[in-house]
């Protein structure tokens, strides 16, 4: 089987049962990808698919063979942050670390959903094309990366100077 | 997890023919509730047949409603234009679902057939009629305060999770479904059974039926439907009620109305009952109340559950005010 | 961000923060220079230094070691609460793909009982269970069988196929049925379960004003979002063996120290490393898998991996006890307490030793003649429950500061003029003067920047809509602690220093905040500081539990300093600048010594390296006596100001503001306290409105071993919070800081269920506060 992991392709024999976060971790050693609690209800296994957001414990490895996964270890170029990365630095969005990595894809994942317009259960005009990003809005987004530390105010300080920054540029 | 085989499937009908030749194949979608009962021995599929990649467009029907492939992810539906537009109380409700990660994989039909959250159920250690008919109910005693008032039975007390199923209950969704002897065409609440003497048994498919797509007829006064989502988090949590509603005036008189109920049913609950009640009724409070009592007068509730019918009679009225308040200023409007 | 003047001992502020820390745990001494807030590195916030790591995804956690040729265990749990394993059917599992060993009581090694926490001065176990090594099930979760396989997937799969048959004894697993034969525990954290002062019954009886409330709290789990993890391997280089161990612990030396024990090995054959760990508040000591991993490793001769799954770590490790408490308190009409008994019972099993301490918090907030205080235990068949942040203040508080709040009614007072009523003058029970306590300026400060005086005292006064809005506070504290045992090392070279101490880092910003005070106390910068931590082989033991970490690592860094100035002295050439001059004369500055008060007496570290003709100089010091408590009370103090909204229409309560304004000290990081502070409130949060481990009470068994059941707040919960502090140093700690990891929970539910009242009307005694107890 065949994956294109950060950019690289990747192949390996996986036993179907192989979940693509245990793929990524024990074949792969790409251990930023964290295992919370394995079944969909923390986001620590955070890793974009195509460009979204998704689980990695809940997708089997074989069901998304051949397509492109990035992890935390493909967000920053070089030696240069990805800037949510550093946003999350600068404003304490984390404390243990161990969610970080999901929190920080599912908030490279979130600025592409803002980007096509997608809207969340907070919006109150569903209809409406323009969505402006709010931290009521951010929180919403971001309800599906449990922080048992509670950095939740430095992380959507965090995403919300991301995108701030992202719009200004 | 037990060990299986997989295939990924290139057509409906040769993943149907698939089904039909093997023993305990699953048909797998996103994965986001099938992948986790198998984590948990729950479910024990001999082979996962693949139709993810199938069905994936969202095409207005001849009739002006939406043709929703079975493979559309939550995501995508509910951001879909005109979703939004015709439909918001549906996007809304797809919207209030887990987390955006699990909407981003989950396709329409896999929402539809996701099963409970009941702690009982998920726990091979103890009593459960949905997992092993016969062999009791632990809930009946145990945990139930996210459990159902409506459509319970003395086997089986645990509610359907979805939250977009009761946005199309309340749509009249129609399902089309894919088999050995071709397709047939069924409302989405026919879909459900109750769980009488045998909760193991929760849909009508036979065991190589596939969800092809969804059907929403027209439906004008739903650009003005919504849902509400009560929960014990803000966010990321199954309902303890949920309300799907939208009404239109005629005059001071209700001319037509859709409700459904979720977190208080064993299945996503149309509530036909106070549906009768409020049409052709004036829109005032009086009437509300009638109609809501009206449903609950056949729920069941036990202990830890009782409250959900104040909850729901509270939740439901406040509701149909705020959709008779919207009617009416749509009504000025134009 | 600190609207208070840190006030100094004016005594002592010649002394530049530099210079050597004398003896401040000695009534007689004076306080650490570094505290008295000169010194500008102190307070910054600095960023944190792993940060760069843990926003790549490069800070390994405990299961992200690997071994070569490691094998993954799986493990399987028992289905009853208490009886006996009949047989376990193992052959199939042995016979699948990749299966290595399946071990059971039939075949595990013999391993003795691990000494327990409290229970032995080197106990890190939470609980004496023996480990599998009979037939015996002690509670509902108990592994009863660890599977062995070359994948994951194949040990998970070879672990759910095993048949095991029980039979099945009578189980006390009902709290209802267990507290009515609740027994006195032997001691409470090492002091008496029954605690009286006056008669305090009597004077509840006469007072003028009375509240006799019963508060109830379930279970919880920590739910640290890394699950309890291993990665081991056994070495025999022929001669001597050897046991490597990569964990999430928040003990490493108390794990040595137990593992020894249970393997029968010497202290000095086990090395345990753990630089990250995904959280822990109490959790991450030991418990069962730790053992069984280390003892299946040895039976399959190969190194093994085990990570709890989310399941296991609430099978496996213990979490918070329920607990059923009353809060009497008598007043006169002035709201002088009279009488203040807290008296209750919590879930407990007769193999820990951890009576959930709910009384704590009541032993000094209050001033009161006739006070009584107890803690029964009520033993039952379950998983020991152990420490989670705060134990006793967590819960505890939740009750003593919603009656404060009912008695405040009662009077027609305002609950922050009642509580600044019964400020004591000293410690009520011990009489020992506080060695810093400004409870009263952080609840004045606090109550300013929450605009509390727009409070209605009126309940149900304020909406919005469909929501009714209320307004609550609640007083915080947690002790101070300095446990015994610290030691560091400081190794100082031309580029620097290396400061060790066997301490832990869990997010609470310790090597971040130890960098800090390391550069300030030896005057380097701090990117010349590499402060390593999590290693057993390292100098000391440091615990990080009880909010004691900063101020046991402090101490032993200002004793490795002294030892260092000491050693650097020792070797002055004659003519050196510093020639003649004792420690007490020395600050360090600069990167380098230099004498107080006078810039021309200086030798940089470089200089003094090169003259004694060393690349670097190492010292080592165990921390000062931890004194200081026999001479002072010593507490951190805060007030929780807490908005709410509550649904009319579906109960849902809304947390709409927050604030916490603290008296802790020296804030040492002003950005990596904010976060432990906010993240204390957060845990709060969920204390008060929704976490809960369903404990079945016919089978005792916890029902929602999951992050989908067991609610955490997510972001959707959490406000904006506001957090504030005195900064004031307190005299006698290193530092002049206190504790900060605990004390943010603590008032948190009680500031809750008082604005939920202010909202609402209806008092909430039982937590956590579901809308269901609303409608």
């Amino acid at each position: 089987m065949q994956w294109t992991i950060n950019g690289q392709i990747r192949q390996a024999e996986v036993d179907f049962r192989t979940s693509l976060l245990d793929l990524l971790r024990e074949q792969f050693q790409l251990s930023g990808t964290k295992k919370g609690c394995n079944q969909g209800a923390c986001g620590a296994c955070t890793v974009l698919l195509d460009g979204q957001r998704i689980n990695a414990c809940l997708t089997l490895a074989v069901q998304v063979q051949g397509r492109s996964i990035t992890t935390i270890e493909g967000l920053a170029s070089g030696e240069a942050l990805h800037p949510v990365q550093a946003a999350f630095i600068e404003h304490d969005g984390f404390q243990c670390g161990y969610c970080t990595p999901g929190q920080i894809c599912s908030a490279v994942g979130l600025a592409g959903e803002l980007a096509r317009g997608w809207p969340s259960a907070v919006t109150a005009d569903l209809a409406a094309d323009d969505i402006a990003f709010d931290r009521l809005e951010l929180r919403e987004r971001l309800s599906g990366n449990l922080c048992r530390c509670g950095a939740y105010n430095g992380i959507v300080d965090a995403v919300a100077a991301s995108l701030g920054q992202e719009a200004g540029a | 997890m037990r060990a299986f085989d997989y295939h990924q499937a290139v057509g409906s009908e040769q993943a149907i023919e698939r089904a039909m030749r093997r023993e305990q194949a699953r048909y797998l979608g996103g994965g986001t509730n099938l992948v986790d009962l198998m984590r948990e021995t729950i479910e024990g599929p001999a082979m996962l047949i693949d139709v993810s990649n199938l069905a994936r467009d969202i095409e207005e029907s001849e009739s002006g409603g939406l043709f929703i492939g079975a493979g559309v992810t939550n995501a995508e539906l509910a951001a879909d234009p005109r979703v939004r537009r015709q439909y918001p109380g549906l996007s809304r409700a797809i919207l209030c679902g887990a987390s955006a990660q699990i909407r981003n994989r989950a396709t329409v039909a896999g929402n539809l057939l996701q099963r409970t959250r009941c702690a009982y159920f998920y726990d091979i250690g103890a009593h459960c009629n949905k997992r092993e008919p016969g062999n009791g109910c632990d809930a009946q005693e145990g945990f139930h305060r996210y459990h159902a008032i409506l459509g319970t039975s003395s086997s089986c007390l645990a509610t359907h999770p979805s939250d977009m199923a009761v946005a199309m209950v309340a749509l009249e969704a129609r399902v089309h479904l894919r088999g050995r002897d071709g397709e047939r065409v069924i409302a989405l609440t026919e879909l459900y059974r109750e769980p009488g003497e045998r909760p193991d048994l929760e849909t009508v498919l036979t065991a190589e039926e596939l969800i092809v797509a969804v059907e929403l007829p027209p439906l004008p006064m739903a650009a003005s439907s919504e849902y509400r989502k009560v929960r014990d988090r803000a966010s990321y949590a199954f309902a303890l009620l949920s309300v799907a509603s939208m009404l239109e005036l005629d005059g001071a008189t209700i001319k037509q109305v859709r409700l459904a109920l979720g977190g208080v049913g064993t299945r996503p609950w149309r509530a036909w009952k106070a549906e009768a009640a409020l049409r052709g009724r004036p829109a005032n409070a009086a009437t509300f109340e009638a109609a809501i009592d009206a449903e609950l007068a056949a729920a069941r509730p036990q202990s830890d559950n009782a409250f959900k019918v104040q909850l729901a009679r509270r939740v439901v009225i406040s509701e149909l005010n705020q959709r008779l308040a919207q009617a009416r200023q749509g009504g000025e409007a134009s | 961000m600190n609207p208070f003047t840190p006030s100094h001992d004016t005594r002592h502020e010649e002394k530049p923060p530099g210079a050597l820390a004398g003896d401040y745990w000695r009534p007689d001494g004076s306080p650490d220079p570094l505290g008295s807030g000169l010194h500008a590195g102190i307070g910054v916030s600095l960023a944190r230094v792993d940060g760069q790591r843990k926003v790549t995804g490069q800070a390994p956690f405990a299961a992200e070691f690997r071994f070569a040729d490691m094998l993954y265990a799986a493990l399987s749990y028992s289905t009853i609460a208490n009886g006996r394993i009949v047989d376990i059917d193992t052959r199939a599992a042995e016979a699948m793909d990749g299966v290595v060993l399946v071990m059971t009581h039939e075949n595990a090694p013999p391993l003795r009982t691990p000494p327990v926490f409290l229970g032995s001065p080197h106990g890190a176990a939470g609980d004496d269970y023996p480990v599998m090594q009979s037939d015996r099930v002690h509670w509902n979760g108990q592994p009863v069988a660890l599977v062995l396989a070359e994948t994951q997937e194949q040990a998970d799969a070879a672990a759910e196929s095993l048949l095991v048959r029980y039979a099945r004894e009578t189980a006390m697993t009902d709290f209802e049925i267990a507290k009515s034969q609740a027994r006195e525990p032997d001691s409470v954290l090492g002091g008496p379960a029954t605690i009286t002062r006056g008669d305090a019954d009597a004077a509840f009886e006469t007072a003028a004003y009375r509240i006799d409330a019963t508060y109830t709290t379930p279970r919880h789990n920590h739910n640290a979002i890394e699950p309890h993890a291993l990665t081991l391997a056994w070495h025999h280089d022929g001669k001597r063996e050897t046991l490597r161990i990569h964990d999430a612990s928040q003990c490493v030396d108390l794990a040595v120290t137990s593992l020894a024990d249970v393997f029968g090995l010497d202290p000095g054959q086990i090395h345990v490393t753990s630089p990250f760990v995904g959280g822990g508040f109490g959790s991450k000591t030991l418990w069962q898998h730790q053992i069984l991993a280390a003892a299946a490793a040895k039976l399959a001769a190969r190194p093994v991996r085990l990570a709890l799954s989310r399941e296991g770590v609430y099978r496996v490790v213990g979490g918070r006890a329920c607990t059923e408490q009353r809060v009497a308190l008598g007043a006169d009409s002035s709201g002088k307490l009279q009488a203040l008994v807290h008296t209750g019972v919590a879930a407990m099993t007769r193999h820990n030793y951890l009576p959930e301490p709910f009384v704590q918090a009541t032993k000094c907030l209050y001033g009161v003649d006739n006070l009584r205080l107890a803690v029964t235990v009520a033993d039952m068949h379950m998983l020991a429950n152990t420490f989670m942040r705060a134990p006793g203040e967590a819960v505890g508080t939740f009750a003593l500061e919603s009656a404060l709040d009912e008695l405040a009614e009662l009077l027609g007072m305002d609950p922050l003029a009642l509580r600044a009523r019964n400020e004591p003058e000293r410690d009520p029970l011990s009489g020992l003067p506080f060695s810093s306590r400004h409870l009263r300026e952080a609840a004045s400060a606090g109550a300013e920047r929450f605009g509390w005086s727009s409070r209605h005292a009126a309940p149900g006064s304020r909406r919005e809509g469909e929501w009714q809005i209320g307004m609550g506070c609640a007083t915080a504290t947690y002790p101070y602690q300095r446990m015994p045992g610290a030691a560091a090392r400081i190794t100082l070279d031309a580029e620097g220093a290396t400061v060790e101490v066997a301490a832990h880092e869990m997010g609470m910003g310790t090597a971040t905040v130890q960098t800090q005070v390391a550069a300030a106390r030896l005057g380097l910068p701090v990117e010349t500081i590499r402060f390593r931590y999590g290693d057993s082989s390292l100098a000391g033991a440091v615990l990080a539990g009880g909010s004691q970490q900063t101020a046991a690592i402090g101490g032993a860094v200002i004793a490795a300093q002294r030892a260092l100035v000491d050693a650097l002295l020792a070797r002055l050439e004659d003519d050196s600048p510093l020639a003649g001059l004792s420690a007490d004369d020395i600050e360090c500055r600069d990167a380098g010594l230099g004498a107080i008060g006078n810039a021309v007496r200086f030798v940089s570290y470089r200089e003094l390296l090169e003259q004694a003709g060393k690349r670097e100089i190492s010292v080592e010091a165990k921390a000062a006596d931890s004194e200081e408590k026999s001479h002072w009370s010593m507490h951190s103090f805060g007030t929780i100001f807490c908005e709410v909204g509550v649904s009319e229409v579906s109960g849902e309560v809304r947390v709409r503001r927050l604030l916490g304004s603290f008296d802790c000290g020296r804030i040492l990081n002003a950005k990596t306290a904010a976060s432990q502070f906010r993240g204390g409130m957060i845990m709060g949060l969920g204390l008060a409105l929704m976490e809960e481990t369903w404990f079945d009470a016919r089978s005792g068994r916890i029902m929602n071993p999951s992050l989908a059941d067991y609610h955490v707040p997510v972001q959707m919960d959490v406000p904006d919070i506001d957090v504030m502090w005195t900064d004031i140093p307190d005299p006698h700690t290193p530092m002049g800081a206190r504790g900060i990891g605990e004390i943010g929970i603590t008032g948190v539910g009680a500031a809750v269920a008082n604005a939920v009242y202010n909202a609402c009307g209806k008092r909430v005694r039982d937590l956590p506060i579901t809308l269901d107890k609303l409608l």
